[in-house]
This record gives structure tokens, sequence and C-alpha cells, in this order.
């Protein structure tokens, strides 16, 4: 097994408040291991050494939970298209390389530790109106409005958005377009969702805008690092959805 | 009116603004490039200084140009305004390495448009000055053509591309428009949510051929009669 | 002491409909008042705190994580089941409960999956109503698949994210509760500890993960949904972060745990291939409708393979050993997960393992792939095409149903599964024990629930593909609201509980000594090599087969490891801060006890059912050899303190319905 010495400079910030800088560490990887596999070899050594280990983020570890969250050489999830940090494996990497490792920063992301950041504002976003308003037990049958298979398929391609927040680590303007976008596009398309459609991009634009975010120049950044892949095209449905709701509705938001 | 407010200062409104006056501002492009290319005849600036007068005193394009000054102060303003935003929302912490990828347009203009809108904000208020405001205030002779009389526009032009220090200037400032454009053009349909899975791929060409073939012809103009009247 | 799961009385057909009808109910403007704490934010947490929001209670919710939409519910590929028979396929409520009861080697309680498969169909409505984008055929209707241990296609999925879709979905309900008041939403707390009241749950000690912070928070009944101990192993398919905790801190304090030993060992996980490696990866059930499960008849061959002198396409046909569709020729691939592991198991303890460690089998697309190809160029009206053309075309359908899944594959391994056979070995993938709860879903603790993987009540020992969506959701949604409402009736006239109470501080001093002792052993070993340690005994002596000696053997071993664990842990940083290590040493703190106990319970249970399997109690064909007479019940254990052996309960199972008989799947 190919064994890979690599050096590492990773951001430390011990809270909030601290300036934070960036640190180097040596380790020792190998080509099967996982990226944040390689990070527990750094912890283990770190706290063998009495050392506080690195904080960050990661749970499921199979690319779906959305709370592994890194800048890897300057790309959200590293250099791997349509991969999380999690999914990320070490034989992308050679012997000898120097990784660094940075928080997902924007203003609306504050660093709780090292690369821990606090996505809540996604959170109050879709509080603001990500969803369907039915309650357990109102359904009708689920078979009682056929929808198209390209729209279904549509709607789930928006919907497999797992909220990680590398779109706005990417985007050049800190813009959370991509993520508010693809769940106004995920409800938009279907049936179900269409009813408060036009209510629910007004909040979700507004809550938007209060939580800090940039605005959006368009740059596809969100869409080359997106682990997803999901496509700049909600952005411009939600600009639409926005402006006929806005403008062309009677709809306050 | 609070709605209104409200829609035009949220992000999607300001991005409607920019969007709309500059797509305006690509259209007026094409009508200024068919006026210029009048200064490639060889008829001592007839043609050029005619298409000038109408251009300052027919009424109807006397109102739509107010509305020209308008919406490049506003696209310039509001662009500023988005600029620093978006800056504030980045964070005071940079990236110590930081990669722009993009997916549907060059990532290095589109994540540089604020300081490419400087270069020509900038560049623009030097041509409005060299040729614009000389002819507003009537700092120009006049011709006679056919008993009509015309501010001689094209000497003060041709003058101006006999220099070499401003033919460089206007033939750079003319690539950052296109690079400028290169972005602007598409992303202005995407801000008003005109993307289409069938038509957005010939919305794109049309923007990449627009904005090179336009800024090309605006270069053209200084290089040929520069060399022209340096008789090469 | 008999334990009482409060069944109630009728037809089971007809139980939930009666008890639906006569139940007590909170009246709304009473609901307002009466606080209820959710501790979990997965498919049955999620949806019970959003159903009890939605219902008018005051309810306050907690997570972990540091949103509610990160629950490992996300991580089910599949599908969920339902009894739509919308396939026109002969299902329905009883078959569905049929399937479960004997999937399960009829060691779950009939009223509580009856109730299962009833509201089974709602969760689907449900779902599609709050916009989960299930996969639809081109008529616009809900597309459906086949699962394991089930001869009807009653599974309803979004491509390879069916968990992710229905957690996003409950958690947009949890978010539309939370903004209008009703679910004050905690994220970042993990609960440490239940406060009883006069013997009643009415509160919990959670820590607040980025300040350290303990705090105290009352109710008049908690629910517990925080999923399964799968991680007792340290290798599993769990989330890095599944534990036991609260539902041990629960025991601690008093309630059941039942049949611990039933865990669920997946068949097509990923193989294990390396020391370091962190945690292991499911393929979805799904894949085995068309992969087909293999190993060379030849040790030579499978030796070759395993030293990279072969490659599986080098094998002939008729060197292949389809053991599944040998072995069981009624459901083939098809078959059960505990089955399908220890045929697997099986053959490679016959040393026809694949992977240079000998733990992996094939799971085969090159017939699906043929086949597939061969129906679209006939469906685009190609005739006689080429065997590359068929390839592609198959390809493509493949694609289709399992891109993500393929793809994961290649991103984990570096290889192509279009090309290359996969190559998978069984994993720890779920928990069919849990805190015992009677038909309300209440443990034996007054006013504390369980929902979901947390608790025993409905896969008996063995738990069918797509149904732990269904379980959690059930619960959250269409169960857990009205039997809560049982409990909460008596209980109107009960003011709000100030924490500043005695019950409160006390129990508020034991978490903070506790993680104090944690942070105070100082020693040279971390938490992670302890955790590491466990889950190989674990594996080893209580995994896919065990023996009463083995067994034995792990006790001590887990005794001793616990005992070094406390001596020379070492657990860095301080308790009033961010500090991921210790969380994590509470929570392996947490497994070394109930790694234990799972291991009293394999050791008390004299048979083989479903995930547990004991050598000494097998047929002459290697299939599980199940004791009703003796073992036809549920094995509740009470905690008796440190050291201490803990008290066995047994509740009973009367299958009143469906008669236990031999599970064959031949």
């Amino acid at each position: 097994m190919q064994t890979m010495k690599l050096t590492l400079k990773i951001w430390r910030q011990s809270g909030p408040n601290d300036k934070g800088r960036l640190e180097t560490y040596p380790v020792e990887a190998n080509e099967h291991m996982s990226f944040l596999e390689m990070l527990d070899v750094l912890n283990e050594s770190l706290i063998n050494d009495r050392k506080t280990p690195v904080a960050f983020e990661h749970d499921c570890r199979e690319g779906i939970c959305g709370t592994c969250n890194m800048v890897i050489n300057g790309q959200p999830h590293g250099p791997m298209g349509g991969t999380t940090t999690c999914q990320l494996h070490m034989r992308h990497f050679k012997d000898g390389d120097t990784i660094v490792i940075e928080p997902f920063r924007a203003r609306a992301f504050p660093v709780i530790r090292d690369l821990v950041v606090d996505r809540e504002a996604f959170d109050r976003i879709i509080q603001a109106g990500g969803y369907v308003s039915v309650n357990a037990g109102q359904a009708q049958d689920a078979n009682a409005i056929p929808i198209e298979k390209e729209t279904a398929s549509r709607a789930f391609d928006a919907a497999a958005c797992i909220g990680c927040g590398a779109c706005v680590a990417a985007c050049p303007n800190a813009s959370a377009m991509l993520f508010v976008s693809a769940k106004i596009s995920h409800l938009a398309l279907l049936p179900q969702g269409k009813v408060e459609a036009k209510k629910r991009v007004q909040a979700m634009v507004n809550q938007m805008d209060l939580e800090g975010f940039g605005m959006c120049s368009n740059v596809t950044a969100c869409e080359a690092e997106c682990p997803k892949g999901i496509s700049v095209e909600n952005i411009a449905r939600m600009n639409r959805e926005y402006l006929s709701s806005t403008l062309g509705s009677e709809v306050q938001g | 009116m609070n709605w209104f407010t409200n829609f035009l200062t949220s992000s999607i409104g300001r991005k409607l603004i920019m969007s709309l006056t500059g797509l305006f501002l690509i259209l007026f492009l094409v009508v200024h490039l068919i006026g210029n290319l009048q200064l490639l005849y060889s008829d001592e600036g007839e043609k050029f200084n005619l298409y000038a007068l109408f251009m300052t005193t027919f009424t109807p394009i006397k109102i739509i140009s107010y509305g020209l000054y308008a919406f490049i102060v506003i696209h310039a303003v509001q662009g500023w305004i988005l600029w620093r935003k978006n800056v504030a929302a980045r964070g005071p912490q940079g990236y110590a390495v930081k990669v722009t990828r993009a997916t549907g347009t060059n990532a290095r203009a589109a994540s540089n448009m604020g300081w490419l809108g400087t270069i020509i904000f900038v560049f623009l208020v030097i041509h409005l000055y060299q040729f614009w405001l000389q002819m507003k205030m009537g700092a120009l002779e006049s011709k006679m053509y056919d008993g009509v009389a015309a501010a001689d526009l094209y000497t003060v032009v041709k003058a101006t591309y006999m220099n070499t220090g401003f033919v460089v200037f206007y033939v750079v400032s003319m690539v950052v428009i296109g690079f400028h454009l290169w972005h602007g053009f598409q992303s202005s349909f995407q801000t008003l949510g005109l993307n289409h899975r069938k038509y957005t791929p010939l919305i794109k060409i049309i923007g990449k051929v627009y904005s090179v073939v336009i800024p090309a012809l605006f270069a053209l103009i200084p290089l040929y009669m520069y060399f022209k009247n340096a008789g090469l | 002491m008999m334990l009482d799961g409060k069944i109630p009385a009728g037809p089971l057909t007809e139980k939930w409909t009666q008890y639906k009808s006569t139940m007590p109910i909170v009246a709304p403007n009473n609901k307002r008042n009466i606080e209820v704490i959710v501790v979990g934010t997965g498919l049955a947490g999620a949806a019970a705190a959003a159903s009890l929001g939605e219902l008018g209670y005051a309810v306050k919710c907690f997570t972990f994580h540091d949103s509610p939409r990160r629950a490992h519910s996300i991580a089910a590929q599949g599908g969920i089941n339902a009894a739509k028979n919308y396939r026109n396929d002969g299902d329905s409520t009883w078959r569905l409960f049929y399937d479960t009861i004997k999937g399960g080697d009829y060691r779950a309680r009939e009223a509580n999956v009856y109730r299962l498969a009833e509201v089974s169909a709602s969760i689907i409505d449900q779902a599609v109503a709050q916009g989960v984008p299930f996969a639809r055929e081109y008529g616009g209707l809900l597309e459906n698949r086949s699962f394991g241990g089930v001869q009807v296609s009653r599974t309803f999925y979004a491509r390879g994210q069916t968990g992710q879709q229905l957690l996003i979905g409950a958690y947009q309900s949890l978010s539309r509760q939370i903004a209008l008041g009703s679910v004050e939403m905690h994220n970042r707390h993990e609960m440490l500890d239940v406060v009883l009241v006069d013997g009643k749950a009415r509160g919990i000690i959670a820590r607040n993960l980025v300040t350290g912070k303990l705090e105290r928070f009352g109710a008049h009944a908690v629910v517990l949904a925080t999923g399964g101990y799968g991680n007792v192993f340290y290798l599993s398919t769990n989330a890095m972060n599944c534990n036991v905790t609260a539902a041990w801190r629960a025991v601690r304090r008093g309630a059941y745990m039942a049949n611990p030993c039933f865990t669920q060992i997946h068949p097509t996980c990923i193989p294990q291939y390396g020391e370091y490696q962190s945690k292991l990866t499911l393929m979805s059930e799904s894949l085995r409708n068309d992969g087909r499960v293999w190993v060379p008849k030849k040790k030579e061959d499978a030796q070759a393979i395993r030293e990279g002198r072969k490659k599986a396409t080098d094998i002939a046909e008729t060197d292949r050993d389809y053991f599944l569709e040998r072995r069981y020729p009624a459901f083939g691939n098809l078959v059960p997960r505990d089955v399908a592991s220890r045929a697997a198991k099986v053959a490679c303890d016959e040393g026809l393992g694949i992977v240079p460690t000998g733990l992996g089998v094939f799971l085969d697309f090159a017939s699906a792939i043929e086949r597939y190809g061969k129906s679209k160029a006939n469906s685009m009206g190609l005739h006689n095409p080429e065997r590359p053309k068929i390839i592609e075309l198959g390809e493509e359908v493949v694609k289709e149903k399992y891109g993500n899944l393929f793809e994961m594959y290649e991103k984990i391994t570096g290889e192509d599964p279009y090309k290359m056979p996969m190559k998978i070995y069984p994993a720890v993938h779920y928990t069919m024990g849990g805190l015992w709860v009677d038909y309300n879903l209440e443990t034996n603790v007054p006013g504390l629930f369980a929902a979901g993987e947390c608790n025993f009540s409905d896969h008996g020992a063995n738990r069918l593909g797509a149904s732990a969506l269904m379980q959690g959701l059930a619960d959250g949604y269409f169960v857990l609201p009205y039997t809560i409402g049982t409990y909460l009736a008596n209980d109107i006239r009960t003011p709000k509980f100030d924490t500043n109470r005695e019950e409160f501080a006390a129990t508020e001093k034991e978490v903070r000594e506790r993680l104090d002792s944690l942070l105070g052993v100082q020693g040279t070993q971390s938490v992670e090599s302890f955790h590491r340690r466990l889950g190989k005994i674990m594996w080893d002596y209580c995994g896919m087969s065990r023996t009463a000696e083995g067994l034995t053997k792990a006790r001590t071993m887990i005794r001793e490891l616990r005992e070094a664990f406390y001596k020379d842990v070492f657990v860095p940083g301080s308790a009033n801060e961010f500090n991921p290590e210790l969380e994590k040493a509470h929570r392996v703190a947490d497994f070394l006890e109930m790694g234990e106990l799972m291991i009293l319970d394999a050791l008390n249970r004299n048979e083989s059912c479903g995930g547990h399997f004991r050598e000494e109690f097998q047929t002459p064909e290697g299939e599980a050899d199940r004791d009703d007479d003796n073992y036809a019940y549920v094995a509740a254990w009470e905690y008796k303190g440190w050291g201490e052996d803990p008290t066995l309960h047994k509740e009973p199972l009367i299958f009143n319905d469906v008669h236990p008989s031999k599970r064959s799947y031949k």
C-alpha cells in the first residue's frame, strides 16, 4: 500500500473571538483512506501528543447528510466534482502534496471552532417558507394528482440539495441563492407546492437577504462546486418566481 | 408603495435593475457602433458629423438619451452598491487559497465584474469629456453640409486617434468591455429568469459573439484611423 | 415480572380503529399548556415533533446536529414500504403485516405490526403532500420496486435517496412548526440524562455543545427518538455520531432495554479495506433486484482473485456459485437480510471470499445489463443488435435505476461497477432491539416514550428492507401523536415544571460529575482506540454468529476494557467548551455498558432467530433453529446498578392471528 507524506495547513481558531491562523502539520496517509480518515489519523496523533485535535464536522460519511464542510486547496469539498469531503479519497492526492484546509467562509456562517461553522441561517430560511403547509392526516391519496415524470425528476434534482453550504463558500459574493432556489424550485415544480409558491418565494428571499448573504452575480461557482450538482437553472426559476410573485400578483410577502 | 421599495432593495430586485439597465446599454452599444462606423468613410467626416447632429437634435432620440444617461448612472451606482454588499457578505477573513471555477461563464470575468465596471466607468468619464461634453458645450467648430450646420466632431475624433496613448487606452478599454459583456450578456437573461434548456445555449452563443464582435469593431475604428492618418 | 404490552382488546384488524375512537383526548385549549420534549430529529423525531406541534402541544425539540436535517435517516437509500397495492399484485395490509411478522422471525408483537401495516399507506399520502419527489412512471403515477423477503412490489422510492427525501419532508414540516412557534428547536444540544419527578419522566439535562453548558428542560412527557446502537460495533453503516447515550441514560433511570441482541447485519456493504477505516458504506438492498450474488466454485479461483492474479470476469459461468439462487430458489437474491448475510459468511468461511481479507463476495450486474440492453434494443426497434450495443443500452438502463449508488461505489473503491462486479460483504446496519415500549410506545417509565429505531417494537429479530423508514414515520406522524394523548390527558392539571426543582439540580449534578470524571482520568489512550477495541470484540463474538463460549469470553473482555477505559482514557480539553472528544468519550462509555447487555441477552437466548444466530442452534442445513416453546418472548432488561447483573423481564409474545411457522425462503 502506497504511503504518502503530506503537509497540511489547517485553519485553527479556538472560538468566535479568536483571530485564527493557519497551522502546519505533517501527516502520513495512504491512498485508500478517505479525506476525513486522514484527518482522523492526524487527530489521533494530536491526541497522543496531548494536543487539541482539529475540530471538524462530519457524520454520515456517505455524502448525504451535508454535515461535512471544509475548503480544501481553495475548493469547497476539494478538487473532485460532485463529491462531498467525506467521499473524497486520498488517491486523488500525491505524496509530498501540501493541502490547505479552511472553513467555509461567509459573514452568515460564523466560525465556531477551527473548521466548524454555524449554518443555522439555512434553517431560518427554510423556516421562512420552505415547506408545504400540510398537517399529518390531511393528505389525499398519493396517486390522486399525477405528476409528469420529467417534472417530478426535475423537482428531485432540486430537492437533492444536502444543505451543506458549499455554494455559499464557493461564491465570491457568499450568496446563498443556489440553496434557496433549490428549495423554491423543488416545491414550485410540484402541484402540491404550487399553492403557496407566491408567498413562499417572497418570504424565503426576504429571509435570505436578512441573513446577510451576498447577491448572485451568476458566477456559477456554486454549481461548479455543488456536491450534488444542483443547477443554476434553479436560480433563474427563483428569479422568475420572485418577479412574478412581487410584481405580477397581489400576494404581499 | 412599501412593497415596491422592498422589491427594489431586495437582492433579486437589485439584480433585476442591473440586468435591465445592462440590457439597455447592450442595445445602445449597437446604435453607438452604427454611428461610429461612419468614421470609416473617407469623406472627411461628413456622414459622421451629420449622424452626430441627428443624434443630438432629433427629439425622440434626445428623450432616449436622457434615459441612457440615467441608466448608466443607475447601472454604475447599483453595481457599486452590490459590490460593497457582496464584499461585506464574504466577511473580513478571506481564503488563503481560493479557486473560483464556473460552469457557464468565464469565472475570472464573472467574479471581477466590479473591477471591470470600474475601469469602464473611468473610460466613460474620459470618453464623455473628450467628445460628448465638447459637443454639448458648443466648443466645436461648425461645418456646413448642403446648407445644414453641423458641429465638426470628426476633427476632434481624428485628432484624438492620432495620439498613440489614446488609441491604446481605447483598445484596452474595449477589451475590458468585451470581458464585461462576455459575462454580462447571458447573465442578464439568467437574472430575468430567462433560462431554458432549449434556448439558453443560443443566448450564450449570441452573447459570446456579441461580446467579441462589438468591442472588436469599436476598437477597429481608432486603430484604422490611427494607421490611416499615419499613412500606413 | 411479566410485562404488560397494553394491547387493546378486540380482533387484530379492529384494534387500532377502536383504540383511536375510544382513547382519551386532550382539548385544544389544554394542549397549549402541555409541554412535550422530543429528543432526536430523524424520521421519527422530526415527524413526531412536527405532528405534536400541529396538534397544538408546546414542543421542545433537540438534536446534537447543527440542523434538524442531518440525522442518519437521511442515508436510507432504497425505499419505504406501504401496502398501497398500486401494482395490483395482491398486496394488502394483511400481507404487509404477515411479511413483516414472518420477516422478523416471529419475535414481534402482532398488534404493533398490524398497526404499522395499517398506517403505512397514509405515510405515502403524507409524504407526497409534503412534496417528496417519489419516482414516477410516464403516466405520472407512483413507481414501485421490490425488496427482500417479499413477493410483491410495494416499495416506494426516490432514486437512491429515499431517506433523504423523506427526512427533508419531515424537516420542512418541523420547520413550519418552528416558524409558527409551536416547536422550540434546540440545535447542537445533546441529551445526557432524563429527569424523573415522582417516578415520571419530566425533563432532560442537555449539554449545549457549543458552550459546553448543561441546560435543564422540563416537560410533561419526554419522547426519545434517538435511533439505534449499531455503533457499538465501531464499524457499521451508521453515521459517525449515532449513539446509544439517550436510550442508555433512560435505561440507567429505570427504562427496560428489550432484545438488545437483535442486530441486523446488512449483506451488501462495501468490504472493509484498512485498519484506520472509520465506517462502512451500505449499497442499497434494491441492488439485489438486479444484482446476482456469487463466489467462485473453486478455492483456487477465489485465491487467485484475492491475490490479483485473476479477475471476476475470468471465471467461467460454470465455475461460479450463485449461492443465494442455489440455496433459496423461491426468493433467490431477494432473501431477507439475515439469510443473505449468513450465506455470504458461510461462503467466505469456506475460503471462497474474493477480497484480500477473504471477507467479500461479488454482486454482479452483468446479466441484468444484458437483459435490460436486449429489452431496450427491442423497444427501440433494433433487431439483432451487436453485443457492444446491447451492453451500452443495458448500462444506460442500469444507470437510470442505480446511477448514484454505482457512482458512490466507484468513488469509494475506485473501481467501475459497470465493468467489474461489485465486491460486497455484510456489515452492521440496524438494531431491532431498543427501549421496551407498550402499545402506546411508552416505556415502563411513565411519561417516557420511545419512537423509531430507538424502540424495539415492530421488527422482531430481523427487519425487512424499506421498513425502517416506514416505522419511523408511522411512529412519528400517525402513532405517537395519538397514543401520547392517553398519557397527557391525565396531566392537564399539572402545571409546567420548574427546572429549579431539586430533581433537576440533582440530575444535572450527576451529569456534571460524569463529565468531570471522564476528563479527570487524564490517561494515555484515546477514546477512539477504546471504541475500536470494543467494536472488534462485539463483531467477533456477538456479530453474525455467536456461541455461548465466545459470548462468555467477550463479556469478560468488555469488562476489562471498561475498567481500562476508566483508568487510562485521555480526553483533551474541558467541559466548558466545544469539545467533540468529550462528546465521544461519553458515548463510548455508554457503548461499553450497552455492549455487555447485548452479550448477556445473546447468551440468554438459546435459540437462533433472525439476526441472532447461535451456532449451537441450527438445523442440519445450517438454517436458524428457532425455539418457540421457550423463547417466544420479548426479553426486557432492567438495570440494577454498576457491576450488578441486570434483571430479565419477559413479555410473552402471543400469536392469535398468524401461526409461527418455520421461516423458509427456499
